[in-house]
């Protein structure tokens, strides 16, 4: 059983249709207990960091969340969610995130306001990206800041003005910048590779 | 440095395309997921609904459709028609839509921006203009074209930018249907006056004039209908050409 993380910040319907396709049952969490009724975790988010920091905090999410990925358990962060694992962010000046990366994210400078849309991601060999072709390795963005490239744990780099860290892993914590959940038949392989991570 | 990208457009009323239905076996059933399929397959990057009947029946319909598509297509999805408040936005994201658009509805409540993208994000927030040339600028109308607003229609793209809006689905109405190519100058006059993406629509009907929308219009991406629907193009075809010109698409 997957818990999506419900804190009022994002499309969660995305997140758990792909995993209803993929045969994985999920649940949505919105209180910390209900992390005893699932193996692993995915934090889904869109919108502001300052404001999905606060809700985290506010629903009892955070501190829990935190212990969860200490402790070594599965866990995939989407987009805001994987930003909400760094310190902080340049879009909102006194949110502050999870810290499991001591890095902040910073503002994409791209010919637009915000990087929405496909792009190639470069990734290192690691299982997440398992039977993607190289080549044909798109995805899925929409946000205007990300982990700069030398962030700790970064497995794949994307680029839009700026050299940025489309996905990262520490622990069995990864974090994606783009969305698995409308990348097409590239993230279906993503989050079955995710599964399999922890599922065996 | 990302890719453009190719937006089949889906009118559908009561649950089916209502125009341009080319594509032989599709004809008959006129089944929007017969066609969402099909252009996944061939490499869409996202795919647009809108609900032309807009009627309370008709938007049941096409939520059963949104419903039935995202739980097997997994690109983006945008759904229009009738879209005039929160929680009508609600209903069709929680169907399986990504973004909505909005047009008339965005004219008449511009305040209707604002609150769409505080609840649900600007990047879920697409605004459909409908420009006609008036005099040396354009001008935004409404009821496909019919009425005229008397706003600038770049005026309002910058207006939106500033209430929240993620995106602008540009509509050429003097190049709707004439297949001369898309207003350039409208598409590059748009895609200067705001930084949020830009979807040129209204006049194709070859792929060396979708060129000219994204080289010299400048716009992000390409929204087809009738081209696609018939069968005149792929989008694989357009996506080669693409290519083969320098242009990075997805593959």
């Amino acid at each position: 059983m997957v818990g999506i993380i419900d804190y009022g910040a994002g499309n969660l319907y995305s997140v758990r249709k792909a995993l209803r396709y993929l045969e994985m049952d999920s649940i949505f969490i919105s209180r910390a207990e209900e992390l005893d009724e699932v193996r692993a975790v995915i934090l889904p988010g869109v919108g502001a960091f300052g404001e999905a920091a606060h809700r985290l905090e506010i629903a009892g999410l955070k501190s829990p969340l935190q212990r969860w990925i200490d402790e070594g358990r599965p866990f995939l962060g989407i987009c805001l969610g994987m930003q909400l694992l760094g310190e902080s962010s340049e879009e909102s000046a006194n949110g502050r995130g999870i810290s499991l990366v001591k890095k902040s994210c910073v503002k994409i400078e791209g010919p637009r306001r915000i990087h929405m849309g496909w792009n190639r991601v470069d990734f290192q060999d690691d299982p997440l990206f398992h039977n993607i072709p190289r080549k044909k390795a798109y995805f899925y963005f929409v946000h205007g800041y990300a982990f700069p490239a030398d962030t700790e744990g970064a497995i794949a780099l994307s680029e839009y003005g700026t050299s940025f860290a489309a996905a990262f892993r520490i622990g069995k914590a990864y974090g994606v910048q783009f969305h698995p959940e409308k990348s097409g038949k590239n993230g279906l392989i993503l989050l079955k590779n995710w599964r399999q991570s922890w599922d065996v | 440095m990302g890719c453009v990208r190719v937006i089949p457009c889906l009118d559908v009323n009561n649950g089916c395309v209502v125009k341009g239905v080319g594509f032989q076996n599709l004809e008959e059933k006129g089944d929007p997921l017969l066609f969402a399929r099909s252009y996944e397959e061939q490499g869409a990057d996202e795919l647009v609904f809108l609900d032309v009947g807009a009627t309370v029946e008709s938007r049941k319909m096409t939520l059963k459709l949104l419903e039935e598509i995202s739980s097997e297509i997994f690109i983006p999805l945008t759904a229009g028609g009738g879209i005039s408040s929160e929680e009508d936005m609600r209903s069709v994201l929680r169907a399986g839509a990504d973004k909505v658009s909005l047009c008339s509805a965005a004219l008449r409540d511009p305040e209707l921006i604002r609150r769409g993208a505080r609840a649900f994000g600007s990047q879920c927030i697409v605004i459909s203009i409908d420009a006609r040339k008036a005099g040396e600028r354009w001008h935004a109308c409404t009821h496909g074209g019919k009425q005229d607003t008397g706003i600038d229609a770049i005026d309002w793209g910058k207006r939106c930018r500033e209430l929240g809006a993620g995106e602008i689905l540009l509509n050429s109405i003097d190049r709707d249907g004439t297949q001369t190519g898309y207003d350039l100058e409208l598409t590059r006059a748009m895609s200067q006056a705001v930084d949020i993406p830009v979807i040129a629509s209204g006049g194709v009907g070859t792929v060396e004039q979708l060129l000219e929308g994204l080289q010299q219009g400048q716009a992000d991406a390409v929204l087809l209908a009738s081209l696609l629907h018939e069968g005149r193009l792929t989008v694989k075809e357009i996506k080669d050409y693409f290519r083969e010109k320098g242009v990075d698409v997805r593959c």
